[in-house]
């Protein structure tokens, strides 16, 4: 009630205010509009309206859930699948960060690589993976690298794609001020390209986790992957719903730290 | 790099080594996939004492900013001389927001000092000079998209002024800029040639905008552009940006560079 100007009568501020308030009433709903649809989930399990077989009451997973939180089952499961996602993130996003720049800043390059990179590219990550697994085993190996050639393509396309929108004249600008060719990729380049990295890098880590579940799928004896697989191979489909749930989790909560991360790093990118 | 500012007036005028000299100076673009070949500039000649203030003025498109990128070395010339007679590279003052928006104003200012090693305590006493000369003191640690659009420009020439090269290569600072602002950077302009003492080569499409800042004028012809003539422009210094418009001069020269500029032909 602080800055009212007097000329406004009561029915003006009313009518001024609705939008606001109907706004802040929907922003308020959109939050439990999901749990409505697990109530409906709940309820027609319970009745017997759906196939509890395949979908088991959302009560149901929870308690299965809490069991194996209880036993500490799952977090061997989480464990390994964090430590490949994170290993194969980091050797496939540095150098495809590293490449993007290079591509993107240097035309002869792009020219003469780019065509390599446009060909490798559309191969389906997961059509490989028996070729991987021939190659580094059916270790940890092979998922970091399966990872990795999954994060390097897109960190590579956002990156270089980044480069490439910097204005002109920044580059005039770091020219100008008498930048070396390192000064003005690691100064120009880099910064200017930050906004496009974030985006290749939340987007990797989303693909990341579609690998690696394939990949655990297939050839693993541990991981959330290998988890939900095995579950489905026992017809533990409880167990295997708290497997889809915790990787989504995962996913999720590996976004939410990109983006934390990128408003600390590109406080700029919104403006 | 970096010595204090110099406190001089404006450098008395040498006969014999011009600042700049540019001589038949062509520039063209060529457009492979339609075959075509633009003349951007053409046959273009003059020189630039040192200390002294030079406005290009000419239509949109005529080729005066190309001239001012051949200067700084941003574009190549196809033909003709270009000699820059200085110790240091010439500093260029940008069109646009050439702001760097990841940085902030105090990091925008120090950034060609900071790609020369020169030491923090350094720059930043430079900076902290620069800040007060533009008067964005108390806007050190802001970022870009918190600043008007003369605080950006504010940013530019304090970045461009840095490392007190001798030369200034000015794009149409402000000309995105409103009026009142405008008038306000110009006047802060002139206060600041006359304490640096530096050569300003400026480009503007306003005929007020040249006529308040420059020694002379140099007007453009639309594309290809060439050199139509090269007025003096007689007002003494120190200016003052809105009496300098009661003299009855002022006009008249506005009227003399408007007729060139409508009829290149019959320069």
């Amino acid at each position: 009630m602080s800055a009212v100007p007097a000329t406004l009568t009561e029915d003006e501020l009313r009518r001024l205010k609705a939008p606001a308030r109907r706004e802040r009433w929907f922003g308020l709903a959109s939050y439990f509009s999901p749990l409505l649809l697990l109530l409906l989930w709940e309820v027609s399990s319970q009745l017997n309206l759906i196939d509890r077989r395949f979908f088991p009451a959302p009560s149901a997973i929870a308690e299965t859930a809490w069991r194996m939180v209880l036993s500490f089952e799952l977090f061997d499961h989480i464990g390994a699948t964090l430590r490949r996602v994170g290993v194969g993130y980091a050797m496939g996003a540095v150098p495809g960060i590293v490449m993007g720049l290079i591509l993107g800043l240097s035309r002869p390059t792009r020219r003469l690589l780019g065509p390599i990179f446009s060909a490798l590219y559309p191969v389906p990550k997961i059509a490989i993976l028996p070729l991987i697994l021939l190659i580094f085993g059916v270790g940890d190996a092979s998922k970091f690298v399966v990872i990795a050639i999954g994060v390097f393509f897109l960190m590579l396309y956002n990156t270089m794609s980044g480069v490439m929108q910097t204005p002109q004249i920044y580059m005039d600008v770091a020219k100008n001020a008498g930048a070396s060719r390192f000064q003005t990729f690691r100064r120009i380049a880099f910064p200017a390209a930050l906004p496009s990295i974030f985006t290749g890098l939340k987007l990797a880590a989303g693909s990341s986790y579609i690998i690696i579940a394939a990949a655990e799928f297939l050839g693993a004896r541990s991981g959330v992957g290998f988890f939900i697989w095995a579950s489905w191979q026992t017809f533990a489909v409880s167990r295997m719903f708290v497997g889809i749930v915790v990787i989504s989790a995962m996913g999720y909560l590996t976004i939410l730290a990109l983006e934390a991360l990128e408003r600390r790093f590109v406080p700029w990118a919104k403006h | 790099m970096a010595p204090a500012l110099k406190l001089v007036s404006p450098a008395p005028i040498e006969a014999a080594r011009p600042a700049i000299e540019v001589a038949h100076l062509t520039k063209a673009f060529y457009d492979s996939e339609g075959d075509r070949v633009t003349l951007a500039v053409s046959d273009v000649s003059f020189s630039v004492a040192p200390g002294e203030f030079v406005c290009i003025v000419g239509p949109s498109g005529c080729g005066k900013t190309t001239v001012l990128r051949i200067l700084a070395d941003l574009e190549q010339k196809l033909s003709g001389t270009v000699a820059l007679h200085s110790a240091t590279p010439p500093a260029m003052v940008f069109q646009e927001a050439s702001v760097l928006p990841w940085l902030t104003v105090a990091e925008n200012i120090a950034f060609p000092l900071s790609l020369k090693g020169v030491s923090r305590a350094e720059q930043d006493k430079r900076v902290a000079e620069l800040l007060a000369l533009t008067g964005l003191t108390d806007f050190a640690k802001a970022r870009p998209h918190q600043l008007s659009g003369g605080m950006k420009q504010r940013v530019s020439v304090a970045r461009a002024l840095v490392d007190d090269r001798d030369i200034l290569l000015m794009d149409e600072p402000f000309g995105a800029l409103d009026e009142q602002t405008r008038l306000t950077l110009q006047q802060e302009l002139l206060r600041i040639w006359e304490t640096t003492g530096k050569t300003v080569v400026f480009i503007t499409h306003s005929v007020d905008e040249a006529l308040t800042l420059a020694d002379r004028v140099l007007v453009m012809s639309p594309r290809p552009g060439t050199l139509v003539a090269d007025l003096k422009v007689p007002f003494e210094r120190p200016r003052d940006v809105v009496e300098m418009r009661r003299d009855k001069c002022f006009w008249d020269l506005t009227y003399e560079v408007w007729h060139l500029l409508a009829s290149p032909a019959r320069a």
